[in-house]
């Protein structure tokens, strides 16, 4: 046990020790969330929106009016039936279709009540959201100013309806998805590196001469990973909650749990690549290609599965990101709980066995 | 009971023959050398016996222990030092000693006194990285390590490669200082001029041991006699004397000919050779073969 802390007390000085090692460590999540956090919500300029105006008096002009000097949209197409509606997205003449009701203008004075429709190509899910959210914050604004001036309150109905992708897919997705991808990343990348960076010092040598096993290797080099990557889950969360407001429904221990559970999976993964490594270029090679790029393209991160090739779509299901993925959207986002995400965390489960199971089978005890 | 029994012992990495037939009995508390160039498998045999490396075919025993086997019994005895640095250079001297010492299961207060002497002159140093020590320092430091938890069996790879003249002479004289502490010690150089501090030796090429024995011994079995020519034209001096006797007679030693002639030649018949090639000669004597020209003798044969 005091051999094991030692080797454990050793880790961590490594890693406080060495500039390159912190910034991956800390630097890495904090840039990437953000970057991916303001790309996919970045500002909107000049979309282009199609108008469906039925009643074409008034107030849907004023309204229109608006959305157009607010800066943020230009027409693309004016239409005549609904009918067109699904032409135009098609023809990518606009991103969003503006439909108001037969009467608006009239509904508007009499009822106090009037409806209009947005539709949105959600194709690219995050737009689609954006758009119809500055929409109806335009339109809001307009029933404010009408508030100020009439007596009794008006309101809008502007109920939306997303075609192509109506589920959403991907809202959301990059919080999940970025941090799957980090701490599969760091974890499985710096275990790899840094048992590689042992081979070749020459000091594991020493250490494989020394009455250390094999076991007590691992653990000592795994446990200051270990924690270090559950500090930074909870720094993405917490910038999730706090920079992007993304909502955490669901119980947060479980959360850290399953957590836990991926970054032990990543780091026995990390073990099973230094197992094939030589030195830390080659370590670094395949953490890349072996985990980020299918992070990135395979696990449902950018791109939904169900839009993927048949065969993509198999080799997805080897992808422990994936169900990590699935896990933290139902916990965070739809808030529900064990039962129906139990699948997924023995998924991740059972990768964890194999992979242990590899890399202790594969640890060498000799040099060849 | 030997400290480490090597018998007929294979080992080859793809095409290439590491370690070739090697048999080899090391007693205990012995202070052997393994003598031999770049490439001769020297490092290879180390690992062998450090259980490292598995044999093709053969076997090796330290302590009555097969390395195949019980590598875990030999490696609670052993120390290693391997050929290149292995050290952590970012762990200060004091951090790599304590890690040694914790991961052997010992305390640096315990062992000491067998580090002391080698250890003294870090201990100003003792908050500095390992990283940055010179290269001699770094020798010590590892070689504390190697020792701190008192070892029945040293194993030490090339630990004066690279270092220079005085702390090469500084590493031997330590070496010299822990032999009588009931510890065995294996050291590898590609240096011949250190094999006389040992007490035996092992003279290897290209992954067979040529000769082993006490150096002294080995010296003696030199055949011939050795002179050594001093002379400014001394690259076509060693030509013209290997072509005269058709082999290889001539070798060159630092900034002279060492050439062996036949026992009964003498001194008149040695400058009458000597004439005939018009060179001119600047000195000429008898001397005593060093370990580099029995080498040479016996790679040649």
């Amino acid at each position: 046990m005091k051999r094991l802390l030692a080797f454990i007390r050793k880790e961590f000085l490594h890693i406080f020790r060495d500039p390159r090692t912190m910034i991956i460590l800390f630097g890495m999540p904090v840039a990437q969330l953000l970057i991916f956090g303001f790309v996919i919500s970045n500002e909107i300029r000049d979309a282009k929106i199609a108008i469906l105006d039925k009643s074409n008096d008034q107030q849907s002009r004023e309204i229109v009016h608006r959305l157009l000097s607010s800066g943020y949209f230009r027409i693309g197409a004016e239409l005549e039936t609904e009918s067109s509606i699904e032409a135009c997205f098609k023809a990518n003449q606009a991103n969003l279709v503006v439909v108001f009701e037969p009467d608006f203008g009239r509904k508007l004075e009499r009822n106090h009540r009037a409806s209009m429709q947005l539709i949105a190509d959600a194709s690219d899910p995050n737009m689609a959201e954006m758009l119809s959210n500055y929409v109806q914050g335009i339109v809001f604004e307009y029933v404010n100013d009408l508030n100020r001036t009439i007596e009794s309150p008006t309101f809008i109905q502007a109920s939306y309806r997303m075609i192509f992708n109506p589920a959403l897919k991907g809202v959301y997705m990059f919080v999940p998805g970025t941090m799957a991808l980090i701490l599969m990343l760091i974890s499985a990348m710096m275990t790899s590196i840094t048992i590689a960076r042992e081979k070749e010092m020459g000091t594991m040598e020493v250490l494989l001469v020394s009455p250390l096993n094999p076991f007590q290797i691992l653990i000592g080099k795994l446990t200051p990973y270990f924690f270090l990557s559950l500090i930074n889950a909870s720094l993405i969360l917490l910038m999730a909650y706090f920079v992007f407001g993304l909502p955490i429904l669901g119980s947060s221990l479980l959360l850290v749990l399953v957590s836990m559970l991926f970054i032990l999976m990543a780091l026995s993964l990390g073990v099973l690549i230094s197992t094939v490594a030589k030195n830390q270029e080659v370590a670094m090679f395949i953490s890349m290609f072996a985990l980020l790029l299918p992070t990135l393209l395979l696990s449902g991160f950018i791109f939904p599965i169900e839009n993927m090739p048949k065969i993509l779509q198999y080799l997805s299901i080897l992808m422990p990101p994936k169900y990590f993925i699935i896990i933290l959207k139902n916990l965070m986002i739809k808030g529900i709980g064990m039962s129906y995400i139990w699948k997924e965390v023995a998924i991740l489960g059972l990768f964890l066995l194999v992979f242990m199971l590899i890399s202790i089978r594969k640890f060498k005890i000799r040099l060849e | 009971m030997n400290a480490i029994s090597i018998h007929n012992l294979h080992k080859s990495f793809a095409s290439n023959r590491a370690v070739d037939q090697v048999s080899l009995n090391i007693d205990r508390g012995e202070l052997f050398g393994l003598i031999g160039p770049d490439g001769a498998g020297k490092t290879s045999l180390m690992r062998l016996i450090a259980s490292l490396l598995l044999p093709d075919s053969g076997s090796v025993h330290v302590f009555g222990f097969d390395t195949r086997r019980d590598y875990r019994s030999i490696r609670k005895q052993l120390g290693y030092m391997p050929g290149r640095f292995s050290l952590y250079p970012d762990l200060t001297v004091e951090e790599n000693l304590h890690f040694w010492a914790t991961v052997f299961g010992t305390t640096i207060d315990r062992h000491y006194h067998l580090i002391e002497q080698i250890y003294k002159p870090l201990e100003p140093f003792k908050k500095r990285k390992a990283g940055q020590l010179s290269g001699g320092m770094k020798q010590k430091l590892a070689l504390s390590c190697a020792l701190i938890h008192s070892p029945s069996l040293l194993l030490l790879d090339e630990p004066t490669t690279g270092v220079d003249a005085v702390s090469r002479m500084e590493f031997w004289d330590m070496l010299q200082g822990l032999k009588g502490k009931d510890m065995t010690l294996l050291v590898s150089t590609p240096y011949m001029d250190e094999a006389d501090l040992c007490d035996r030796i092992a003279l290897m090429q290209q992954g067979k041991i040529l000769s082993a024995g006490n150096p002294h011994h080995l010296r003696t079995q030199f055949i011939g006699r050795l002179w050594e020519v001093k002379t400014p034209q001394i690259h076509p001096l060693k030509q013209r004397l290997n072509a005269h006797f058709g082999r290889e007679v001539a070798h060159l030693f630092g900034q002279c000919l060492h050439w062996t002639s036949q026992a009964d030649m003498s001194i008149d018949k040695v400058e009458q050779v000597l004439e005939q090639f018009h060179i001119p000669i600047d000195s000429l004597r008898e001397i005593e073969p060093g370990i580099e020209d029995c080498f040479i003798q016996i790679a040649r044969s």
